[in-house]
């Protein structure tokens, strides 16, 4: 090989293998070097990020008109999402085919095409490059070649396609439907949430000291919830002991974990386990009462679509969240709390209420914001080290329990695959 | 003015100081609060990264950051701006006061954990003593680091 070709790669090249350390045989270890490792974290942007898997981008009520955009992000990568003329939501990189700046600096808004600030390049609502200032120069001098040919510059563009209101995005042509990267099972789920007119009530970023995997790893995680949680515990909103189970696609990217309505009876399965807490009184646990609204008894649904997806219903409180890394030890999660168009105004007083449960100061998931942080600082020399991923068995399988890492498993299934490890 | 200030410093003065027991005796029985950002307020978007309608409610958060949730020990500092002082409805005070809030962790690493405003409307209770009817905290950024425990 001649190494002079081969040093300080710019890109993660395809079928390049991460020499990082090895994989223990099966799914029920997980190497710590996975949350490390720089060359790890540059291969996820090629392979994963920029490749053949479904990324969430932003909600279809966000660009709701001709010329509403939306900028968001693909990994480390900027994106735009807008509304073509053709009324179609399209999405492109938000990258300037002239010397790479933004194109878009604002959340979103509406215009009539896309203009990038620093040299004045033009671009239609679709990203194709229309125009360069002074492209012809000035007085018969300087301007760009005749022959350079503007179709042939422009930014990336992703697929998008539009599923129950949100609009997700793909850089890659091999990617399967969403459908069937999703599954049939946990797609039914997200439609049982997502089935009618959204409206947005509260947008937050929480910003975790943490590898992106392991906050989706604590998400699709169904035997901790009710164990850091006391919350949870106590006032029975989820116990592994309630009727639910967790539902994981064959091929590892879906997972949807469920909770029934509340046992009566009260149980000891949590006797002398902290979270378990039964001197914990509220003074208006009002706050909490919620309706079925959904016309089944799941009180409870948590919803993923690797890499980066995160569908919540608990209870009333609903919420998308979008995972964005920023670096092998920091992320972003993006928090959408939901309401539907048509909300009386009584269901709309029970969601903020209900809100106080999710988000960054959340009573049931606060703790999630800090504990990838603690997994983060623990292994910092444990590169030879690995977590142990083995309750309920080594499958990553659907279960009627969730006293189980299936799901988790599930996450390295689909991981790997992509990777190649 | 003297008193709406004394008011928020004493409300500061129980957050930083670990008196959070304290805390809800600052706001009437029925009273609004509510943590969200400028973007979030800018468009009307009614959720709260906290959402209380009762003092019950802030006692409720207390009970629970005492008892169950977890987070590392850390202290908040409240820097409080003068506030500003208007007539409101039914005879309230509604007042706005600019703040920021240094956040110190365990191991000694302090941040800017948020900076904004607080929109306050001031009533006097039966027994004459000035509470929050209504403290909506406005934070700048949309950010938050790692999480929320301490109420801003």
């Amino acid at each position: 090989m001649d190494q002079t070709t081969r040093e300080s790669p710019a890109r993660d090249e395809p079928g390049h293998t991460l020499t990082t350390g090895a994989w223990p045989p099966g799914l029920t270890r997980v190497p710590y070097w996975v949350y490390r490792d720089e060359a790890v974290a540059r291969a996820e942007q090629a392979r994963i990020f920029e490749g053949p898997a479904w990324h969430f981008l932003c909600l279809e009520i966000d660009v709701p008109e001709v010329g509403d955009y939306r900028t968001t992000m693909l990994g480390a990568m900027p994106v735009v999402v807008a509304r073509a003329e053709t009324g179609e939501i399209v999405a492109f990189e938000n990258r300037c085919a002239h010397r790479g700046a933004l194109i878009c600096l604002d959340d979103g808004g509406r215009v009539k095409d896309f203009h990038c600030v620093y040299h004045a390049w033009r671009y239609d609502l679709r990203g194709n490059l229309t125009s360069i200032a002074f492209r012809r120069g000035v007085n018969g001098q300087g301007g760009m070649p005749a022959d350079f040919d503007m179709a042939r510059h422009g930014p990336r563009k992703l697929r998008v396609t539009v599923v129950c209101g949100l609009v997700f995005g793909t850089l890659s042509e091999e990617t399967p439907s969403f459908e069937a990267y999703v599954g049939a099972d946990v797609m039914a789920r997200l439609r049982r949430v997502l089935h009618k007119k959204l409206e947005v009530i509260g947008r937050f970023t929480q910003e975790l000291p943490c590898n992106w995997k392991l906050y989706m790893e604590n998400v699709r995680d169904t035997y901790h919830a009710s164990l850091l949680h006391t919350f949870f515990t106590t006032f029975r909103i989820t116990r592994l002991s309630q009727g639910g189970g967790v539902m994981v696609s064959p091929n590892g990217v879906a997972h949807a974990s469920t909770t029934l309505a509340a046992a009566i009876a009260p149980d000891s399965a949590y006797a002398g386990i902290r979270s378990d807490n039964q001197g914990l009184q509220l003074r208006e646990p009002g706050f909490m009462q919620s309706v079925q609204e959904f016309n089944d008894n799941i009180t409870l649904q948590i919803l993923s679509v690797y890499p980066g997806f995160i569908l919540q219903q608990i209870h009333n409180a609903l919420a998308v969240r979008q995972i964005v890394p920023l670096s092998v030890d920091r992320m972003d999660l993006n928090w959408t709390y939901l309401g539907f168009a048509d909300d009386t105004p009584e269901l709309r007083a029970m969601r903020l209420k209900q809100g106080n449960l999710a988000g960054p100061a959340g009573f049931v998931s606060m703790e999630d914001g800090a504990v990838g942080g603690f997994v983060q600082r623990g292994i910092a020399a444990a590169e030879q080290e690995q977590a142990v991923v083995e309750m309920g068995g080594g499958s990553a399988e659907t279960a009627e329990t969730r006293a189980t890492e299936a799901s988790v498993r599930g996450f390295w299934k689909a991981w790997r695959a992509q990777m190649g490890v | 003015m003297t008193e709406i200030a004394t008011l928020n410093a004493r409300c500061a003065q129980a957050l930083d100081s670990d008196r959070l027991e304290d805390w809800p005796n600052f706001f009437m029985e029925r009273c609004l609060y509510r943590i969200t950002t400028a973007d979030n307020h800018a468009r009307g978007y009614q959720a709260g990264l906290i959402y209380a309608d009762s003092r019950a409610m802030l006692a409720d958060r207390v009970t629970a950051l005492r008892e169950a949730n977890i987070y590392e020990r850390q202290r908040y500092r409240h820097i409080l701006g003068m506030p500003l002082v208007d007539a409101g409805p039914d005879g309230s005070m509604a007042v706005e006061t600019s703040f920021a809030v240094i956040r110190t962790m365990r191991d000694g690493q302090m941040i800017v954990f948020a900076a904004g405003i607080y929109l306050d409307r001031v009533s006097r209770d039966s027994d004459g003593t000035l509470r929050y009817a209504e403290r909506i905290v406005v934070c700048d950024s949309q950010r938050i680091d790692t999480l929320l425990a301490i109420p801003l």
